[in-house]
């Protein structure tokens, strides 16, 4: 069996700090980790191939530099890194990534074997679409299913997966054929510690590198700022408010409490017959 | 759809095309749709509140608003569909078949695919929930066009392009998306970021009624059952009336019982901060939010919550909202309305026994949770 994880090198959220005064991102030293949405993949992959046999192939587009987290992949247990590199691919949108990722895992399928699942994060902290893992499907022409928060069952020899899904108002269990893509939803399983021998592993290991002609990319305009038929126009920092909190302080003789009760009625007049209803169980 | 990998105006300069060269065929796109997403049964209501978005447009763009209604023939869809011109649809696309009774992504996708083949829109908005998410990026990538996910404003510019915009760079900044030269301009817009327009009463208009391409052998996925959530409390906070909510300034999990005692004093709902979520205090459905809920409702009561940005974009459509916080200088003052310097821990308590005095009301153990 063969299972190929796509990941994404992103900015570490919980360290970008926003200037106070102008209001733009401070970038500068910003660490960067595995999107933390892709470990839940990372991890449910390796543990189908740790019960049912087969190998993991971790993948990732980006600058050279996102070779550290096809390493750190590496140590916790991924079998293959593949890194899909190449200036043609700065400025995709996800139509763009799709095409891209998608054409590298055909590649992947012709020299390590076709995979039978293709795994990704339910979406990234920086992009934060969601629409990757669904354009990579329908590229690929395979079954898709998000929001996926347990793989149910697993027939490897029958060729079926079943997935509880994540959907409005409640959990759809659904049985789908192999290959298939599965975007996992977070918290869904718990991340293994990489151990001693892994991390030698990576260490050595040889990540494959390919540029866009080497994954097999024959069209060029359909990568990168060509092949992204969206554009952003603007960028722009949220407009403040132009008046500020009116700030209660309890009156001579009441309490503040009452104080601020009253001002809430006095600017939601309706409010408190809606509240008095509802608290009385109508 | 994208996130500026590089600042504004260089990316800009990059691109095949950033003037509207819109080709030949895409000229014939025309009218603004909107997809009603249901649910067993159940309108999900961001499908209204897009109602209310595709109204402004269209009107602006001097075209139609079509909504486009999926599911098995019967009541549901009827229901939808009489609805959508409540909501101010000015014609309905019509898919009914079996096949569609419940959401699965290859017959959805083939549905509203073909339908767009069809009848050409030239933008098409859906709900940025976890079904709506997960047909946009298959539909928009089985038609080659771009996609706009979770947009906080939608609107169209003077060459009549749509103009989506969203948050990015992890919400402190917002940017402006087109998809100047395929059609249709696809959008998402999450649960009430946008108003719930009116609803008038009106008759059923023009419907069109189209055949779905495909029939139940060609679908692989099955759907084997449906587990309802047991908390129907879940999908409540995005639509209360009242919520309350606490954050760090909290300083304990048994300290945020304070908080859950005023939302059950009130009638409200509860909610919290992303670190008290990360923190395992609360359970992730309660996060208010960029990357949590939003809120719209009459009445928001913020108890340390120092109103990050991330946080006060889920919350600014609230009519009314009171901050509770020791630091006069909390971001969170800049956009509450009513502002209270106090400690929290001390307060709440005195102001969910002034609530409950006020409502005369002792109905408290039947509405706690
Ligand atoms: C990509 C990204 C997405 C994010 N998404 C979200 C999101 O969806 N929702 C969200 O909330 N955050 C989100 N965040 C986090 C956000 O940036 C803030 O870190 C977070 O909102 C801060 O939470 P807080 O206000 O509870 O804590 P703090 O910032 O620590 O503020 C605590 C406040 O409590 C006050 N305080 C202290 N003691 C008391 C007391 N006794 N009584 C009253 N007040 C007191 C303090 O003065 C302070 O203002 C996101 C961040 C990133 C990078
Ligand atoms: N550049 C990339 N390289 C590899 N995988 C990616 C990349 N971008 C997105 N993905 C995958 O697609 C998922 C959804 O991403 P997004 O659409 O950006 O929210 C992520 O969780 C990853 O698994």
């Amino acid at each position: 069996m063969h299972i190929v994880v796509c990941i994404k090198q992103v900015p570490d959220s919980a360290q970008i700090r926003v200037h106070p005064v102008t209001n733009t991102i401070m970038r500068q030293g910003v660490p960067t980790i595995i999107n933390p949405y892709d470990l839940f993949a990372l991890e449910e992959a390796m543990r189908l191939r740790d019960k049912f046999g087969g190998e993991v192939t971790v993948l990732t587009m980006g600058p050279p530099s996102a070779e550290d987290s096809l390493r750190k992949a590496l140590t916790y247990g991924a079998d293959r890194a593949v890194l899909l590199t190449d200036r043609f691919f700065a400025g995709s949108d996800t139509l763009a990534t799709s095409f891209a990722l998608a054409t590298a895992i055909t590649k992947i399928g012709e020299t390590y074997g076709v995979p039978d699942l293709v795994f990704t994060g339910k979406q990234t902290i920086d992009g934060d679409t969601a629409q990757v893992g669904p354009g990579i499907a329908k590229r690929l022409g395979l079954m898709q299913v998000t929001y996926v928060a347990k793989v149910a069952e697993f027939d490897p020899a029958g060729r079926t997966i079943t997935l509880e899904r994540r959907a409005e108002g409640g959990t759809q269990v659904l049985k789908s054929k192999l290959p298939c893509l599965v975007a996992m939803l977070e918290a869904t399983n718990e991340i293994r510690r990489g151990t001693m021998e892994n991390a030698l592993r990576a260490a050595r290991a040889e990540i494959v590198k390919w540029s866009a002609k080497e994954a097999g990319v024959e069209d060029m305009s359909k990568c990168g700022l060509k092949g992204s038929p969206t554009i952003v126009k603007r960028v722009f920092a949220p407009s403040p408010r132009a008046e500020k909190a009116k700030f209660i302080e309890a009156p001579e003789g009441s309490n503040l409490a009452e104080a601020l009760i009253a001002e809430v009625f006095a600017r939601q007049p309706n409010l408190e017959a809606d509240l008095t209803a509802l608290a009385r169980g109508f | 759809m994208s996130e500026p990998k590089t600042p504004p105006a260089p990316a800009a300069g990059g691109r095949a095309s950033t003037k509207k060269e819109l080709p030949e065929h895409f000229k014939a796109y025309k009218h603004v749709w909107v997809f009603i997403e249901q649910e067993r049964g159940q309108v999900h209501p961001v499908s209204w509140e897009l109602m209310g978005e595709g109204r402004k447009l269209a009107d602006k763009l001097g075209v139609e608003l079509g909504a486009v209604v999926l599911g098995a023939e019967g009541e549901t869809v009827r229901g939808a569909v009489a609805e959508a011109f409540c909501y101010g649809a000015d014609l309905a696309y019509v898919v009914a078949d079996p096949v569609l009774t419940d959401y699965r992504n290859e017959a959805y996708t083939a549905a509203m695919t073909d339908l767009v083949n069809t009848y050409k829109p030239e933008i098409l908005l859906l709900g940025a929930t976890t079904l709506g998410r997960d047909l946009a990026g298959a539909v928009a990538t089985t038609l080659l066009t771009g996609l706009t996910a979770d947009s906080t404003e939608l609107d169209v510019d003077a060459d009549g392009s749509l103009a989506a915009t969203r948050p990015t760079f992890g919400g402190s900044l917002l940017c402006t998306i087109y998809t100047l030269n395929y059609r249709p301009q696809m959008a998402t817009v999450r649960p009430r970021v946008m108003s719930m327009p009116i609803r008038v009463e009106k008759p059923v208009g023009r419907v069109v009624e189209h055949k779905l391409g495909v029939v139940e052998d060609d679908i692989v996925t099955k759907i084997l059952s449906f587990l309802p959530d047991r908390d129907s409390n879940k999908a409540n906070l995005a639509y209360a009336d009242v919520v309350v909510a606490g954050g760090m300034g909290l300083g304990s999990p048994e300290n945020f019982q304070l908080v859950k005692n005023l939302a059950a004093a009130m009638g409200a709902e509860f909610g919290c901060s992303r670190p008290l979520v990360q923190k395992g205090w609360v359970s992730s459905d309660r996060q208010i939010g960029q990357t949590g809920k939003t809120i719209r409702p009459r009445l928001y009561i913020a108890a340390g919550i120092s109103g990050a940005i991330q946080h006060r974009v889920g919350v600014e459509g609230a009519d009314l909202i009171v901050a509770i916080n020791t630091d006069k200088n909390a971001p969170i003052f800049d956009f509450a309305h009513v502002g209270i310097v106090t400690d929290a821990i001390r307060f709440l308590p005195l102001l969910t026994e002034a609530f409950d005095k006020r409502l005369s009301a002792h109905s408290r153990d039947k509405l706690a949770s």
